[in-house]
């Protein structure tokens, strides 16, 4: 009785957080990222061969950060990326979702797909760079290429491991009902594996918003890859960080959104 | 009980519905044979038989008789290899909400709430206009209305079997197809939804076709059984259950008496089925 007494005494120096624990913790973690970069920052400043990359340190870059989304500079430069990422996700999304169906629900498509499939998977969509330029009219084309390249397969295998899981007593109740192939497919399919299509879409949107910036280098004149380059060509250090930490706030923000699109539609209920 | 509650709301229930409750349907089997593949034996041979408007029939068997595999052609989801089924007048060749087949296990639908599988059979048909009236009538039937807005998930084994029995009968069909339904549910839940679905199965007229294996269920639900042996799976008995309503609970006279006599029919049928030797049955 006294062992189990003394415990909290032991405690005294953490506080319970109750329900702000994930808000502390949250915080706690940002300040300590905030804490290595401003004591790198400092070292690049004392450092007398790179006191040149002094604006990379957090004071020049958040003043300048905050300036830019005064100006409208950061709308005016992350428009055109998201817009990119939007167009490749949705073509990423009109292929993989129907593919993904198909290769979960006919054995034979997945035995035929199965090869080619993890082969193209396994390739860097930045491999397709040159090809990309190639194949495509505009700049803009080739880029959306490459986010469609990066995104397809999350959304498709994803889809086709929701589609292997649905059970097969659905369909037959369904069909007992009298459902016709669209009800099949939007009443019991689709709502079905809607938790898997936006997993898939959750990871697709990672890996798409990764290879955006490398893919923007290529010679477009908009959005963040090309602020990136155009402000490393000028020196403009403390706008480059700027940017990189835009791109870091927006990709964060994305990944929460389709979070809380996971969690509205997850309809899996904890067993009671 | 539970059966004087609902007869009670189920009347209460019926009384101001404009249409009257659909007719049970007429069902005849004819000459129905079949194999699964080629070169296998026959899973059923030259079953006939036929079922009035309204009756409450049990399919009695031991596993592997082919009881599930003919109460999946009367539901027209698999085509007999020979003969045909015929619902009032018409073969039967898919499936339809006229005559509805429920599952051993309930297979809801676990993103939608009680009422929304309910409807589902209503919305298949493009009937949209008839769920906000039917479903909740419905519901009231089977002793959940209180839980019309709940998750299926945080339902009963009991519970979800009443949401697909609701779900079957919504459409209004005119045959309700059971294929063991209730055997994965414990004694208590069991005997009261056996009870339940014979009286709503009367009470709208509907006619009731049961695979089971279980003797007491037969006499408990049936009007009549119909008892099949194994290799091929065949007709080796068809019987009434003459016993009145208020008989059928168990521990009665009359129902000791039908229980006697059918585990009788039943056991001598399942010997011989196990003999490769295919006497008939008359003697029995």
């Amino acid at each position: 009785m006294s062992d189990m007494a003394q415990i909290p005494s032991l405690r005294i120096g953490l506080p319970r957080l109750g329900k702000a624990r994930g808000l502390v913790n949250a915080v706690i973690g940002i300040a300590l990222l905030l804490g290595l970069w401003w004591l790198g920052g400092r070292h690049v400043a004392n450092d007398p061969d790179m006191f040149a990359f002094a604006n990379f340190a957090p004071e020049p870059t958040l003043k300048r950060l905050w300036s830019m989304i005064g100006s409208g500079e950061v709308v005016k430069m992350s428009g055109p990326s998201l817009e990119r990422i939007g167009l490749g996700l949705f073509y990423a999304i009109a292929i993989g979702v129907p593919v993904g169906i198909l290769i979960g629900r006919v054995a034979r498509a997945n035995e035929i797909a199965n090869v080619p499939f993890q082969f193209l998977r396994m390739i860097s969509p930045l491999a397709w760079m040159p090809i990309a330029v190639m194949a495509f009219d505009t700049w803009d084309g080739a880029i959306v290429f490459l986010i469609v390249m990066a995104a397809v397969w999350p959304i498709l295998f994803s889809t086709a491991a929701g589609i292997r899981r649905i059970d097969p007593a659905w369909l037959k109740v369904a069909r007992n009902l009298g459902a016709n192939p669209f009800h099949m497919l939007f009443a019991v399919i689709l709502p079905a594996i809607a938790i898997d299509i936006l997993t898939g879409i959750r990871l697709a949107l990672g890996v798409a918003w990764v290879v955006l910036v490398p893919a923007e280098y290529l010679g477009v004149t908009s959005g963040l890859g090309y602020a990136i380059n155009d402000a490393r060509d000028t020196l403009d250090y403390d706008r480059l960080a700027a940017t990189v930490v835009v791109i870091g706030i927006i990709g964060f923000t994305l990944d929460a959104a389709a979070n809380l699109l996971i969690k509205k539609f997850n309809w899996v209920r904890a067993a009671h | 009980m539970a059966v004087t509650q609902m007869k009670s709301t189920t009347s209460a229930a019926q009384a101001p519905q404009s249409k009257p409750s659909p007719m049970g349907a007429h069902i005849a089997v004819k000459g129905l044979s079949h194999t699964y593949r080629k070169h296998d034996g026959r899973v059923l041979e030259n079953i006939d038989f036929e079922i009035n408007p309204g009756e409450i029939i049990a399919l009695l068997g031991r596993s592997g008789c082919g009881k599930s595999t003919l109460l999946h052609m009367l539901s027209g989801l698999t085509q007999p290899s020979e003969g045909e089924v015929v619902i009032n007048g018409n073969t039967v060749r898919a499936p339809s909400p006229k005559w509805v087949m429920m599952f051993q296990a309930p297979s809801l639908y676990p993103w939608l709430t009680v009422t929304k599988n309910a409807a589902l059979g209503l919305r298949f048909s493009r009937r949209n206009g008839e769920i906000a009236a039917r479903v909740p009538e419905i519901l009231r039937l089977v002793d959940l209305e209180a839980f019309a807005d709940r998750n299926v998930q945080e339902l009963s084994g009991g519970q979800q079997q009443r949401v697909a029995l609701a779900r079957s009968l919504v459409p209004r069909p005119e045959v309700l197809l059971l294929d063991e339904p209730f055997s994965a549910l414990d004694a208590f839940t069991r005997r009261n939804l056996q009870q339940d679905v014979r009286a709503i199965a009367r009470d709208l007229g509907l006619t009731l076709v049961i695979v089971t294996h279980d003797v007491g269920e037969a006499v408990r639900m049936a009007d009549r059984v119909i008892v099949l042996q194994s290799n091929p799976g065949r007709v080796a008995k068809d019987t009434r259950i003459d016993l009145a309503e208020d008989e059928r609970g168990g521990g009665t006279e009359g129902f000791q008496r039908e229980h006697t006599r059918l585990m009788g029919i039943y056991s001598h049928v399942a010997d011989i089925a196990d003999m490769p030797t295919e006497n008939d049955f008359t003697q029995i």
